[in-house]
């Protein structure tokens, strides 16, 4: 890439660095994100290796006790806000804009400034390792352990402005993405002619919208407990720990559905594609999708159903959870619907898109079982409970984006990731994964309970506690050869073409990676798969136009600096009042720059 | 056809890893009261429902990636759905739901009813990191071993001292949480006496030590479990050995009197750590996660926090020669 | 090269100005925000253990007053944004003011009245009623503060050599969208709190 230093005359050709900076580009953005995901996928996954070896046989030594727990806590936290959903983030900054048609987001400046402010969220609560202590109350921090009087430490005052920070962020990237699907589809394209993977996107942004808030009042109110001497969620003066637990989990539920509703996307775009026919009963995807999203504000008492809530909400709670299976059913039979009949091309995205019908199924039923309050009884806060979230977060999330990476990679850069060590690795990551979680349904049926740092001999946990740690290690080799492949194709030629997939959104009728840009001319969507009802229809590509004066925004330094400002107000919260003070000022500056800037 | 031989084989191979996890100590599929029957019953439609639900995805997954991988000459069918087809496959998972619903709710209700008039009240405050037991009938205050009668109703009052906790006996009875500021209920009848003990943890985590937060519930016979309340609600056992005697005096010098309560001993009130009173009596110390003889006893006496992190009992830095006496006279407790 | 232009900014496909749909939308976030605080507030009224108890320390007549001052605020909005929708900017500079004037009043009664319930012994950590209350009056005052600093900000722009320029119309009513939003805040506040026991 050419780096010339900025020289007089030479705008454009500023350094890498600075032009990345201030990119206010989604595509550039998108990939920041994705870097970003990754390194912190591999940072929670240090912590998931390190918590499998302590539980790799009985009264293990590898980790103390705290260290354990600071553990188990930053490796759900991580892998939750810092490493899925940027990575689903990351998805969505580069490819709405290209399956909408559109040039770019409503609010390209508003975008770069979700990442720094996301990025700082990231930091703020990963160095918590280094300033004192990781927070240890688990990453739904449950009151009253987590007050003051049972945490001292500075650990969930981490957790508290970390979270808030990255909530902020995560909040004003769905702000943009909700009026950029609203408002900025190209002619043609209605609701009903959007990607699947666009309408997850816009359930998502939703569930984002409606339920952070939620967790943000928590967050700031379990600051308040430890420093300002309240008592919402500790006895003291009549607060109460149930209140968090609401609090926290009608944010938590509708934040399942965030990390899973993407994943499902990339599937509904992977599958028709590689299957070469259309998605078998888009409109049922589109209704289920939006059911989930809609019915998933309605579940959330279920993960209290042991805290003594009384008989009838037992009953509401259990029929609006089973009902969520419903929708999801139909998801999973349409997917297969999608195969049936076709020529699948078994592509090592076509793969993990397969993997996650089989391994998102199986996450999905288990979670069914525990929908019952009486199973519950056993199954809540065992390991049958680690089992089922790591089936649908692992087996289903991840493998979602494991498959979007492989399907999107040649657009994004131009190349297409080896196939041969695609496929091995699909091998490392299935086998480990099943290897890995599949025993825990054993464990949790043997009433292993979950966030114990160590367990005793003469339980009948050796055996699968064992198996569950080599399945981990195998797992992590699929990581390494994932790594490996994109390392190694990225130093190959562009050489993918626009449209290597055969594939019917408008990304792939464009070249690969797109412009800055995206399109020559703004395309006139007819159908639901536009480029498949082009070709059926013999209608060409618009002719481009010998002169482009297409504006694009310019770069700014002002997301930038408002970051900086916001993980100054931050880091003040953790230390001293001063250094919010000067976020503040910073901040305000970077609003008035923000504001005057022109766009033009 | 390969692909159902394949789920075939995994599905009978996981049933069997399933069945051998049935079996073991802590099993959450060995229903031993009515409470964990009623679950079970709900627990095994949801399961083998599940279970089918799991081999026919799997199966149809797999079979269809094998009939319609690419292959030569093969054109992909151009359909986008099929209406019918589509409010048939909506019925299914509605019908499936429904057959979990109902056992389920039916279980809500036995579980949540009232106990029976007659049950046998106990009183379960969860601590950073152990269980105290109160039994009001009888005046009896103990930790961490409680013993209850066949085929009578044990309704068990849940409270906390510190954070939540959860108090789950996998074969007796499903979990319900001990949370500071609130009262919870639960009860069961559990079927037959036995010998061996139930195993039983803590299911809330509760900070550092969440892990060595065990119990054990024993079952006893009606005579038994009545000998039981008699000696333990009597006062402690006098020291008979010169040993123990010398383990009587450093358990107050040592200043143990501070936390903990030995009936019969004005000095020894401490309400902030387990009641000693029988503790030669039970099967277990710190918690559930030592046996109950000398070197257990002794590695626990020498230095608590590091058994067990976190622990508010403290390092007390005793010598040989204390931790001998003190061994004698905790033993002597009976 | 004029048709590139008019689609990248102008037209959207609802046909409303992409940050105004950005502020509605903004708005539905808030509406949850205060619904979970109003909700702790609710949760807890009448569990305070020790006092001062709402009955000792809420005046109805004062608080009144600056609801009305509030509320008064909304109007001047109003037709600030009318004087920007008809070119009337002295009308709109104008009633900006008189709406920064009027917000910081509110601001003024709402800091008497935080001072004078601490002075009479009720702080943050005093019972469930300080910590609620101040919590989400709180965070409302924060909110009008900061709606304070955007409209002067705007004042301050329309002052400018080219004022707020050919979208003036359009910043007047986004921020007349927040402000309102803020004031019906307050009066569900006003009315959970202070007229219903």
């Amino acid at each position: 890439m050419a780096t010339a230093v900025g020289t007089v005359g030479h705008t454009h050709e500023e350094s890498t660095v600075w032009k990345w900076l201030t990119t206010v580009d989604h595509k550039k953005i998108g990939v920041l994100y994705l870097v970003t995901g990754f390194a912190f996928f591999l940072i929670g996954g240090i912590e998931a290796v390190l918590i499998r070896t302590q539980l790799a046989v009985p009264n293990g030594t590898v980790l103390d006790a705290g260290l354990y727990n600071q553990l188990f806590t930053m490796h759900a936290l991580t892998m939750i806000f810092l490493a899925i959903m940027p990575m689903g983030a990351a998805f969505f900054n580069y490819f709405i804009p290209l399956h909408i048609g559109a040039r770019d987001v409503a609010f390209p400046r508003l975008n770069a400034l979700s990442y720094w402010v996301l990025l700082s969220g990231g930091l703020i609560l990963t160095s918590s390792f280094l300033f004192g202590e990781a927070p240890d109350g688990g990453w739904f921090a449950y009151a009253p352990l987590t007050d003051e009087t049972f945490s001292p430490n500075k650990g969930l005052d981490f957790y508290t402005v970390g979270l808030v920070v990255a909530g902020l962020a995560s909040l004003m990237s769905s702000l943009n993405f909700a009026v950029t699907i609203i408002n900025m589809r190209a002619p043609g394209m209605t609701m009903m002619r959007l990607p699947v993977y666009m309408w997850m996107t816009f359930v998502v942004a939703f569930l984002l919208i409606l339920s952070l808030p939620v967790i943000t009042v928590a967050l700031l109110q379990l600051y308040f407990d430890r420093n300002f001497g309240t008592h919402f969620f500790t006895p003291g003066t009549g607060g109460d720990p149930i209140l968090w637990q609401h609090l926290f989990w009608v944010f938590g539920h509708p934040e399942v559905y965030v990390l899973i509703l993407p994943s499902m996307g990339i599937v509904s775009e992977v599958l028709p594609v590689m299957s070469r026919k259309p998605l078998f009963g888009y409109t049922a995807i589109v209704m289920a999708g939006a059911a989930i999203g809609v019915l998933g504000f309605g579940v959330w008492s279920h993960h209290m159903y042991t805290t003594g809530l009384g008989t009838v909400p037992q009953y509401v709670f259990s029929a609006s959870t089973m009902a969520i299976g419903v929708p999801t059913g139909v998801k999973v039979f349409n997917w297969l619907g999608t195969m049936y009949g076709g020529n699948i091309r078994m592509t090592t995205a076509t793969y993990y898109s397969i993997g996650f019908i089989a391994l998102f199924t199986i996450g999905g039923i288990s979670g069914v079982m525990h929908a019952s309050p009486p199973v519950d009884g056993q199954h809540q806060d065992s390991y049958f409970i680690v089992a089922h979230i790591h089936y649908v977060l692992f087996g289903g999330a991840i493998m979602g984006i494991f498959s979007g990476l492989f399907y999107w990679f040649p657009k994004m850069t131009g190349r297409l990731l080896d196939e041969t060590w695609g496929k091995i690795g699909f091998w490392f990551l299935f086998v480990g994964m099943n290897l890995t979680f599949f025993p825990m349904h054993f464990l949790g049926l043997a009433g292993m309970p979950r966030r114990i740092y160590t367990y005793d001999a003469d339980l009948g946990w050796d055996t699968w506690n064992f198996v569950a740690t080599i399945g981990v290690y195998i797992l992590v080799v699929g990581i390494l050869l994932f790594m490996l492949n994109v390392f190694m194709t990225l130093r190959k030629p562009a050489t993918a073409g626009d449209d290597p997939w055969g594939g019917a959104t408008l990304e792939w009728a464009t070249s690969s990676p797109p412009p800055e840009h995206n399109f020559d001319v703004v395309p006139v969507v007819r159908d639901r798969d536009p480029l498949w009802y082009n070709r059926d229809h013999n209608i060409p590509m618009p002719e481009r136009p010998a002169h482009l004066h297409i504006h694009m925004p310019p770069p700014s330094y002002f997301p930038l600096v408002l970051g900086i400002g916001i993980l100054l107000i931050g880091v003040g919260a953790l230390s001293s009042l001063a250094i919010t003070a000067l976020g503040v000022v910073v901040a305000y500056y970077a609003v008035w720059g923000w504001a005057l800037e022109p766009t033009e | 056809m390969f692909s159902g031989a394949v789920v075939g084989v995994l599905s009978y191979l996981l049933y069997l890893a399933f069945a051998d996890s049935a079996n073991t100590p802590q099993s959450t599929w060995m229903p031993m009261s009515d409470n964990t029957d009623n679950i079970h019953a709900v627990y095994q439609v949801v399961f083998y429902l599940a279970a089918a639900v799991f081999i026919l995805i799997l199966f149809l997954t797999l079979l269809f990636t094998l009939m319609f991988r690419e292959r030569e000459g093969a054109v992909a069918q151009q359909f986008h759905g099929n209406s019918k087809l589509e409010v048939l496959l909506v019925g299914v998972p509605v019908l499936i739901v429904v057959a979990m619903m109902v056992p389920s709710f039916k279980a809500i209700a036995q579980n949540t009813a009232d106990p029976p008039k007659g049950a046998l009240e106990v009183v379960a405050i969860g601590h950073q990191w152990w269980f105290e037991f109160q039994y009001p009938e009888f005046g009896i205050t103990t930790a961490n071993e409680l013993h209850v009668p066949a085929g009578r109703a044990v309704s068990v009052t849940l409270k906390s001292n510190d954070v939540i906790h959860s108090f789950w006996v996998p074969q007796l009875v499903g979990k319900v949480d001990m949370v500071p500021g609130h009262t919870n209920h639960l009860w069961f009848t559990p079927d037959t006496a036995r010998d061996e003990a139930y195993l039983a943890q803590c299911a809330e985590f509760c900070g550092a030590s969440h892990a060595n937060m065990r119990f054990r519930v024993f079952v006893d016979t009606e005579a038994k479990f009545s000998d039981w309340t008699k000696a333990t609600a009597a006062d402690a056992a006098k020291p008979a050995s010169e040993l123990a005697k010398a383990g009587e005096q450093q358990f107050t010098a040592s200043g143990c009197i501070g936390c903990h309560t030995v009936k019969g001993n004005p000095l020894a009130q401490g309400k902030a750590g387990p009641n000693l009173t029988h503790i030669g009596s039970r099967t277990t110390i710190a918690s559930g996660i030592l046996p109950n003889s000398a070197e257990p006893m002794h590695k626990w006496l020498a230095n608590p926090p590091a058994v067990k992190p976190g622990s508010k009992m403290p390092n007390l830095a005793l010598t040989e020669e204390q931790i001998q006496k003190l061994t004698a006279y905790l033993e002597s407790l009976k | 090269m004029a048709a590139a232009h008019a689609e990248t900014q102008h037209h959207t496909t609802t046909g409303i100005d992409n940050r105004k749909l950005l502020m509605w939308i903004f708005l539905a976030s808030e509406c949850l925000f205060f619904g979970s605080l109003i909700s702790t507030y609710l949760i807890f009224r009448g569990d305070s253990i020790v006092g001062p108890l709402p009955a000792d320390l809420l005046d109805i007549p004062l608080t009144s007053t600056s609801t009305f001052v509030l509320l008064m605020s909304s109007l001047t909005m109003v037709l600030a944004v009318f004087g920007a929708q008809h070119n009337r900017l002295g009308l709109m500079k104008g009633m900006l003011l008189a709406t920064i004037v009027l917000g910081l009043v509110f601001l003024g009664f709402q800091v008497y009245e935080f001072r004078h319930f601490a002075h009479l012994g009720l702080n943050l950590g005093t019972n469930q009623f300080g910590a609620s209350f101040y919590l989400l009056t709180g965070i409302h005052g924060t909110h009008v503060g900061v709606g304070v600093l955007y409209l002067a900000s705007l004042l301050v722009a329309s002052a400018r050599r080219n004022g707020l320029g050919k979208e003036a119309a359009l910043h007047v009513d986004i921020a007349g969208l927040y402000w309102h939003f803020v004031d019906i805040v307050w009066i569900v506040i006003f009315t959970l709190i202070y007229l219903i026991p």
